[in-house]
């Protein structure tokens, strides 16, 4: 016999799955979001994206080439445009040009390079480096373009979000058509829950997520604001409101999934998504931010690895008599 | 209505049943055959011949050392060469039985006539004593001495019979091809095995991909009572022990060390039923078996019928030998099958095929980190959570590998199979098994 034979031991095939094909199916899910955002908001959109993309990408590869000093970049995994992508969703379009640098920045470099790259992060990297922005910036960080300024970027005209209305002019809120469609102002890629849920459509349908989490989400948040609204109406706004504005879309369905940092069983997913539900109205609904979904999803990261000790998959036969 | 199947975890991996419409061929005699000596779990066998011996087909060679271990018989006459060791598919050389074979001479006492033989009157303890003296072992690939399962410890009252015909191993078709070759011969095993185990029922499961055999199967049961054929929707690992008994009866085995029977179930492989019928009824030894020879590039994809002791390579010869691009020999099926070291390797008891891979299909791809992505965890059909047990099992702590339920793992290779990082978590859960085992082990003696 002539050929050398490998040895390795079973299981010899494999279903062919990557961490390429996963993230690149994210990307692609978040395109509808990407388009909306520039039908909506214009010009600002598309700098404002591009800007975090490229600096989260360059980055990745200086911090992976001259501080941890790695031979293969993991640019090519595709994680680094996702955070790119997800930061870029959380702005406002008019954001200039170095506040998103540095919020990438540390996305990348404190949120997921310092503790050993893709796969070790506690917390999401792109909330944590919206949350920096929002804490640094606050000012440019809440003045939300109005849509349809196509050409307009950073002299663009600002206005409210809805749920900045909420509890002030709650007569003056858009129609749930407008806030579906995503004609209100807001961060660029949230607005729009159309694109959302195609983006949450695709993931499903490739089985990149499962639906525990977005749904555990949504369903908390429109129970528990759906009691407030009951209780008085005049005061709290009504659960579609809610589910429509803000960044609860874009939250549940494409930050809150992030595989690194959600549980590792769907029991905990829904306790996971319980607990973003429920900090999330708490916080929209007594805090004294509007929004609160980026802080709602960093705390119940922190309690990930609890949850993943709490919920541990059933084992098998353990329940036998 | 669909089909029933078990509940935890599964993967569906490509079928790739190259050889599911291919009738049993006989295989070509060897020259030399080679009988390893431990070709079942527990004590390897003791050899019961010299060098310079004459055996014919069907002679003892081997006795077994221990309740655990099984009797060995020559599949070909001729004259004993050597007492030797070999490379087996574990890899490791293991004392074995070298016989070189002059012409095709049968022991007088086996039946080889086409009759059936329909009415076995036995008494129970006769026909596990020729099962015994026979060296049936389950021929699925656990090789777990048949004679030890049907006699199962007092206390437990087995009531259902669980044929397992499942073969969810993509590529393999040995036990398809079977039960179309010899459909009756396999229900008559069955009845002996339900008289020996005292039930009322037995349950055939099959799963859906071979209509053709639920078919013939349904049509010779139907004049017999108690026996049942089960379809079961497409999942691997289905064949798993746990997983067909929880498919068939909707019980669940509690994790080790209990048995099958303490939920009232024996599961016999459906190869092993036919070669209990050829044991009590022909007074056969095992001596063949159904050895599936596939792989993507093989020319001649085939199931043969294989004397035991015949070489892979002689196999791979009658199916068209090596192909060019060939990377990878497996004893058995790619999910759980052992990579060979060469092609000298002898089909032994527990080998149902030989499978070839090229290049690209057997290339592991370079290990990422874990993103914790879950799969894994869905994947596994213990309900385990293998991104935890097998990084325990890189970084040598036992302790969390036996407080996550490693014991329990059945190797089935879904997490591996699965993992987008392509970490080789089987390979730390078996390391982590082992230590474990071990750890147990001294526990328990240490008391």
């Amino acid at each position: 016999m002539s050929q050398k034979l490998l040895i390795s031991t079973a299981p010899h095939i494999h279903c062919g799955d990557t961490i390429e094909r996963n993230m690149h199916l994210v990307i692609l899910a978040l395109l509808p979001a990407l388009i909306a955002s520039f039908i909506i908001f214009g010009i600002g959109a598309l700098v404002v994206t591009v800007t975090s993309v490229v600096s989260c990408m360059l980055f990745e590869w200086l911090i992976s080439r001259f501080l941890l000093k790695r031979e293969k970049c993991t640019l090519g995994d595709g994680s680094a445009v996702i955070t790119g992508l997800l930061l870029a969703f959380n702005l406002p379009s008019g954001m200039p040009l170095y506040q998103i640098v540095m919020g990438s920045l540390v996305a990348i470099g404190i949120g997921k390079m310092v503790f050993g790259g893709l796969g070790n992060n506690p917390f999401n990297p792109a909330l944590v480096g919206r949350v920096f922005m929002l804490i640094s910036f606050p000012s440019r960080m809440t003045s939300w373009p109005v849509p349809h300024q196509m050409m307009a970027y950073s002299d663009a005209v600002t206005a409210a979000t809805p749920l900045g209305l909420v509890g002030y002019q709650n007569d003056s809120l858009p129609s749930y058509l407008d806030m579906f469609l995503g004609n209100t102002g807001g961060s660029l890629g949230e607005t729009c829950a159309l694109a959302l849920l195609i983006g949450f459509a695709i993931l499903l349908a490739f089985k990149v997520i499962s639906w525990h989490i977005p749904v555990t989400i949504m369903l908390t948040v429109a129970v528990l604001t759906g009691i407030m609204w009951l209780v008085n109406p005049s005061v709290y706004v009504d659960p579609l409101t809610h589910l429509l504005s803000g960044g609860l879309m874009l939250g549940s369905i494409f930050m809150a999934t992030d595989y690194v940092t959600s549980p590792m069983t769907h029991k905990g997913m829904v306790w996971y998504g319980i607990g973003i539900g429920f900090l999330t109205v708490v916080i929209r609904l007594f805090g004294s931010y509007p929004e609160g979904m980026s802080f709602a999803i960093l705390i119940m990261n922190a309690i990930v690895p609890l949850i993943n000790n709490w919920c541990r998959p059933k084992h098998f036969g353990e329940t036998a008599k | 209505m669909s089909s029933r199947t078990f509940s935890t975890g599964g993967i569906h991996p490509d079928a790739k049943k190259l050889t599911s419409a291919k009738a049993i061929e006989p295989a070509l005699l060897p020259e030399q055959a080679v009988f390893p000596l431990s070709q079942h779990i527990g004590a390897p066998s003791v050899p019961c011949v010299n060098k310079g011996d004459k055996v014919l087909v069907g002679t003892l060679i081997a006795k077994p050392a221990g309740q655990m271990s099984a009797c060995i018989h020559s599949s070909v006459s001729g004259t004993v060469a050597r007492i030797d060791s070999v490379t087996d598919s574990s890899g490791q050389r293991r004392p074995a039985i070298f016989i070189d074979v002059e012409g095709d001479e049968w022991e007088p006492s086996i039946d080889r006539s086409d009759s059936l033989v329909v009415n076995v009157n036995m008494a129970k303890d006769v026909i596990i004593d020729r099962i015994r003296d026979a060296g049936i072992v389950g021929m699925g690939g656990a090789c777990f001495p048949t004679h030890v399962k049907l006699c199962p410890p007092s206390g437990c009252k087995i009531d259902t019979l669980i044929i397992n015909a499942v073969e969810c191993e993509p590529y393999l078709t040995a036990d398809h091809s079977l039960m179309l070759d010899s459909p009756d011969q396999i229900i008559v095993g069955i009845r002996i095995l339900m008289k020996t185990l005292d039930v009322e029922s037995a349950v055939i499961g099959i799963e859906e991909n071979k209509a053709d055999a639920i078919e013939l199967l349904r049509g010779k049961v139907r004049m017999v009572s108690g026996i049942e054929v089960m379809p079961l929707a497409m999942k691997y690992p289905q064949g798993g022990e746990k997983q067909l008994i929880e498919a068939v009866t909707g019980r669940r085995v509690p994790p080790p060390p209990a048995l099958p029977a303490s939920v009232g179930c024996v599961v016999v492989n459906v190869g092993t039923a036919f070669a209990v019928y050829e044991a009590v009824a022909k007074n056969k030894p095992l001596i063949e078996r159904v050895v599936t020879v596939t792989g993507d590039s093989v020319s001649n994809p085939c199931n043969l019928k294989v004397r035991l002791g015949t070489s892979v390579g002689r196999l791979i010869d009658q199916a068209g030998g090596l192909p060019q691009d060939t990377s990878k020999i497996i004893a058995g099926g790619p999910m759980m099958g052992r990579p060979l070291l060469g092609t000298d390797v002898p089909v032994v008891k527990g080998t149902s095929g030989v499978l070839i891979l090229s290049g690209k299909l057997a290339a592991r791809k370079e290990e990422r980190n874990c993103i914790r992505c879950a799969k894994c965890v869905e994947a596994c059909p213990m309900g385990l959570e293998p991104y935890k047990i097998a990084t325990a099992g890189e970084l040598g702590n036992w302790n969390v590998a036996e407080e996550s339920w490693v014991m329990s793992c059945i190797e089935c290779g879904c997490c591996q199979s699965t993992c987008p990082s392509r970490r080789p978590l089987l390979d730390w859960v078996r390391l982590a098994k082992n230590n474990v085992g071990r750890i147990i082990r001294e526990r328990q003696s240490g008391k």
